[in-house]
């Protein structure tokens, strides 16, 4: 693929929607195009957080080592989501493990390549920590109604 | 003047009176809710209902709970209630058999706007049980298919088996302009479709915000949440409806039990245009 047809890829996905073209320009140098087929780990709890997907198509599980149990899944990412913010916060280690529940196209990228781009572009930065700045505050209010455990607290009435 | 939700059906000119019912079947939805096929065809006057209403269903013997009607409103001869076995009327209700008799006073209480969402998108979100209410209105919306526009059903379980009317989940969504996407709180290895909260399902549609409207009934902290995301999304509060639930008794708006602030859910209610009730969502029960 390629940087054409990359940066058009990239556009088109609402984290990226309005982003102006030298912003583009810089998230593109350090995007790839990734697939992983259903069954297959895009990330590993532990491991380190050395990139970030942008989910094009497919489903994407967040599971966590609960030993003995084994694995609880906690959370599903789809087309048009993000997936992973570890990249961005030291010591850039995945806290959850990733795996496809259904083949997965995405684009991946760079986590070293954009923090040095952050670093060295401010206002690039600043835009860039913004947009994952809402999605943290999206994932904690669904987090926080998780915990409540909606059906659960059912009403006292059937219906 | 912002118009009121839809107005209930005239076919209740004796709300007291108590019409024995038939038990026709009983399905096992899931571990914990059930559903009851009622006959009523042979009451005097002839029975209807409007997706939203419900009935005061009597246990002889035991008392009387208000259910929501679960049914399809073009079938009105045999209706069905769908029912969490949360408390003593539910639970002897779950242990009924094909033949037993219930007592039925109803159908009461407002309904989902139909009419109002012709030529519209009609955006349902529904949570756990929430999605009993909603039922008929997906039967009435399907059955007027060109009526309406896009049809979006987000619904959202605690888990994969707590999942109710899952046929007919599948069926609605391989209908054509008829978005069906269903999330769970837990799922196990088994479980590919979504999960994490049912507000989460809008970052997969792209909604129209000026012209849908939005029905959504499950607990009232999901309510809450989701009338965030519609707030967010855009849709105007006049656009969104919500059924509130409240422990009721009489139905007619005479005893107050199920008053929240200046209304009654059983008389104005359960189906509220929002801004008559967003003031009054975190109001405890009076």
């Amino acid at each position: 693929m390629n940087i054409e047809n990359l940066s058009e890829i990239l556009r088109q996905h609402p984290f990226l929607a309005d982003l102006p073209e030298d912003h583009m320009a810089i998230i593109t140098g350090c995007a790839l195009n990734a697939h992983f087929t259903e069954g297959s780990m895009l990330i590993r709890e532990g491991e380190i957080a050395d990139k970030f997907f942008l989910l094009r198509s497919g489903r994407v599980t967040l599971e966590m080592d609960m030993p003995p149990r084994g694995s609880l899944r906690i959370q599903t990412v789809g087309p048009g989501e993000v997936l992973g913010w570890s990249w961005l916060i030291s010591p850039y280690r995945w806290h959850f493990s990733a795996r496809a529940v259904a083949d997965v196209r995405a684009i991946a990228l760079d986590a070293e390549c954009l923090r040095t781009k952050c670093q060295k572009d401010h206002d690039f930065g600043y835009v860039i920590l913004d947009r994952f700045v809402r999605l943290m505050e999206d994932r904690l209010q669904a987090t926080r109604l998780q915990l409540l455990d909606l059906a659960l607290l059912s009403p006292e009435v059937a219906r | 003047m912002m118009p009121a939700v839809e107005t209930p059906a005239k076919n209740n000119s004796a709300p007291m009176m108590l019409y024995p019912s038939e038990i026709r079947r009983t399905l096992w939805e899931t571990e914990d809710t059930f559903t009851l096929v009622l006959d009523v065809d042979h009451r005097p006057e002839r029975y209807a209902f409007r997706p939203g209403q419900f009935n005061m269903v009597y246990v002889f013997g035991v008392g009387e709970a208000a259910i929501s009607i679960s049914s399809d409103p073009g079938k009105p001869a045999q209706i069905a209630h769908t029912i969490h076995r949360v408390g003593t009327v539910t639970s002897a209700l779950a242990q009924m058999r094909k033949g037993d008799i219930v007592g039925i006073r109803g159908p009461f209480g407002t309904s989902w706007p139909i009419e109002e969402a012709k030529g519209k998108d009609v955006c349902i979100v529904a949570g756990g049980i929430g999605l009993a209410p909603l039922r008929p209105v997906m039967y009435e919306l399907l059955r007027r298919r060109s009526d309406f526009g896009r049809i979006m059903l987000l619904y959202g379980a605690r888990s994969p088996i707590d999942l109710l009317f899952r046929v007919e989940l599948e069926q609605w969504g391989r209908q054509s302009h008829v978005e069906v996407i269903v999330t769970v709180d837990r799922g196990d290895s088994s479980w590919k479709g979504y999960i994490g909260v049912v507000t989460h399902l809008f970052s997969y549609l792209k909604l129209d915000a000026r012209e849908t409207l939005a029905f959504v009934c499950g607990p009232e902290v999901m309510m809450k949440y989701t009338l965030d995301e519609l707030e967010r999304r855009g849709i105007p509060p006049e656009q969104v409806f919500v059924s509130l639930e409240r422990n009721m008794k009489c139905a007619v708006g005479l005893c107050g039990h199920c008053q929240l602030g200046p209304v009654f859910v059983c008389k104005d209610g359960p189906v509220f245009r929002l801004p008559v009730v967003r003031g009054l969502l975190d109001k405890k029960e009076m």
